[in-house]
């Protein structure tokens, strides 16, 4: 029997007034693909359908999902079925007012990112003066009685902030702190060559990750998103395809995971033409990867693929151009050396003698110009 | 530590999952399922039972014979985990 999903991501919305470069989110958001948000109707709708499948964590995400004016009303539906609400948000003027009307609604649990630990280069990375609306939304969600997750996203430019960020999170008491290293997909992987990290940065970083867990200890749970182009293994994303997870995009779009929109060999239903039911047990995008029939050598036959499940599907498509691949991420993987040579041009381009790599800011004129290059 | 007092921590939701037939922990970005027993420990974990208290109503209520140690086995794993707290004494709130 197949599983059914635990997880929902509601991306609520496209729009967001940061430009961090390395957003999950697709490159051509601003063109025709993404037009026409689903209605409060329509999501409340799409969280019935969620409850009833088995969902039971539901993120509330975007772009910036507190640009929604009808945010409350979705938090309440969402409270009365009885799913665990989590708002991720840049913060960017969400006031105190606004954070309580949530806190009334019932939500549960709030992440804020933060782009590093100091207000020049967190605002010079998000592309937007943010730092001080994050910071006072810290306080206030604390001063709320909300759970807290500090999300920083890691790359070339911050890694080195590590111990700061944990500081950062350590002194507003919440109760977590996401240090994510970059994942290359969407705008990630546009910026790729100026966002990959050093291996030397790593392990710099690794080792205060390592120092700071073993000081804290329950007192704040540090996670370690790996970076996985320096792994011998991948990550066993979403928890295997089509087993727990789904997200959805501002439009209706059904996805296996965040990125899965870009594999172009798929077809994605939408909730406004069909149920997630419908989508969860008979669409393709959902059926084509689940289990491990699929799997071509070298996993068909390791004793890795259930821990891993073949790895990213995404990443098999946006690196060697088929998502019925290995994930080249992989040791064992035909087209690993795709991924050294990355490195190789990350390592060169991070010399101390190069210029700072430039990155293209996620904003819309931008998403215009790479949706009608296709 | 049987006189400490365990409460679940306000971030956690015990909750019964209808789709599963099961109780469920939830928390920021994770979720436990739970064992009928598990559930019930947490439901007696109410700010004034101290662990020997809920170990002696689970026992009155099943007559399972000396489950304490199971009781604050089950408790610090979840206590490792940042869902359970524990008092020193019963809160008068509670």
């Amino acid at each position: 029997m197949v599983a059914k999903p635990l997880w929902l991501l509601a991306e609520l919305t496209y729009k967001c007034p940061l430009q961090c470069p390395y957003c999950s989110n697709p490159t051509d958001f601003a063109g025709p693909r993404f037009q026409g948000e689903l209605t409060t109707e329509e999501w409340s709708r799409v969280f019935r359908e969620a409850k009833a499948l088995g969902v039971l964590q539901l993120g509330l995400s975007g772009g910036e999902p507190t640009l929604r004016p009808d945010l409350e009303t979705l938090v309440a539906t969402a409270h009365e079925l009885g799913l665990y609400t989590s708002l991720i948000t840049s913060a960017y003027r969400l006031s105190r007012a606004r954070l309580a009307a949530l806190r009334r609604a019932g939500l549960d649990h709030v992440q804020i990112s933060v782009q590093a630990a100091e207000a020049d280069l967190s605002d010079a990375i998000a592309g937007t003066a943010a730092y001080r609306d994050k910071i006072a939304a810290y306080h206030a969600t604390r001063e709320l009685g909300f759970p807290l997750t500090v999300n920083a996203v890691l790359h070339r430019r911050n890694l080195h902030q590590v111990e700061a960020l944990i500081g950062l999170a350590e002194s507003l008491g919440a109760e977590r702190i996401e240090l994510a290293n970059t994942q290359f997909y969407g705008w990630a992987l546009h910026n790729r060559d100026a966002l990959m990290p050093t291996r030397a940065q790593l392990d710099e970083a690794w080792r205060v990750v390592e120092r700071e867990r073993a000081r804290l200890g329950t007192k704040l749970e540090i996670v370690w998103v790996l970076p996985d182009y320096y792994e011998r293994y991948p990550k066993p994303c979403m928890g295997g395809w089509g087993r727990a997870y789904m997200t959805v995009t501002p439009a209706g779009e059904v996805w296996p995971c965040h990125a899965a929109g870009r594999i172009t060999t798929l077809r994605f239903a939408s909730v406004r033409e069909r149920s997630l039911d419908w989508i969860w047990h008979e669409s393709e995008a959902f059926t084509r990867f689940r289990g491990d029939a699929w799997m071509p050598e070298p996993c068909r036959s390791c004793p890795r693929k259930a821990q891993d499940f073949g790895g990213c599907r995404c990443q098999a498509f946006l690196v060697a151009g088929d998502a019925a691949l290995t994930d080249p991420v992989c040791s064992l993987a035909p087209h690993r050396p795709l991924i050294d040579a990355a490195i190789a041009a990350a390592e060169r381009a991070a010399a101390p003698e190069q210029p700072a790599a430039a990155w293209t800011y996620r904003a819309a004129r931008a998403s215009r110009s790479l949706a009608a290059q296709g | 530590m049987t006189g400490a007092v365990p409460r679940l921590h306000p971030k956690a939701r015990l909750q019964w999952d209808e789709v599963r037939h099961r109780d469920v922990l939830l928390y920021p970005e994770g979720l436990l399922a739970l064992n009928p027993t598990g559930a019930e420990i947490l439901r007696l974990c109410d700010g004034r039972r101290s662990v020997a208290a809920v170990a002696q109503a689970l026992d009155e209520r099943y007559g399972a014979a000396a489950v304490a140690p199971d009781v604050t086995a089950f408790l610090d794993a979840l206590a490792a985990k940042g869902l359970v707290q524990f008092a020193a004494s019963p809160d008068p709130a509670a």
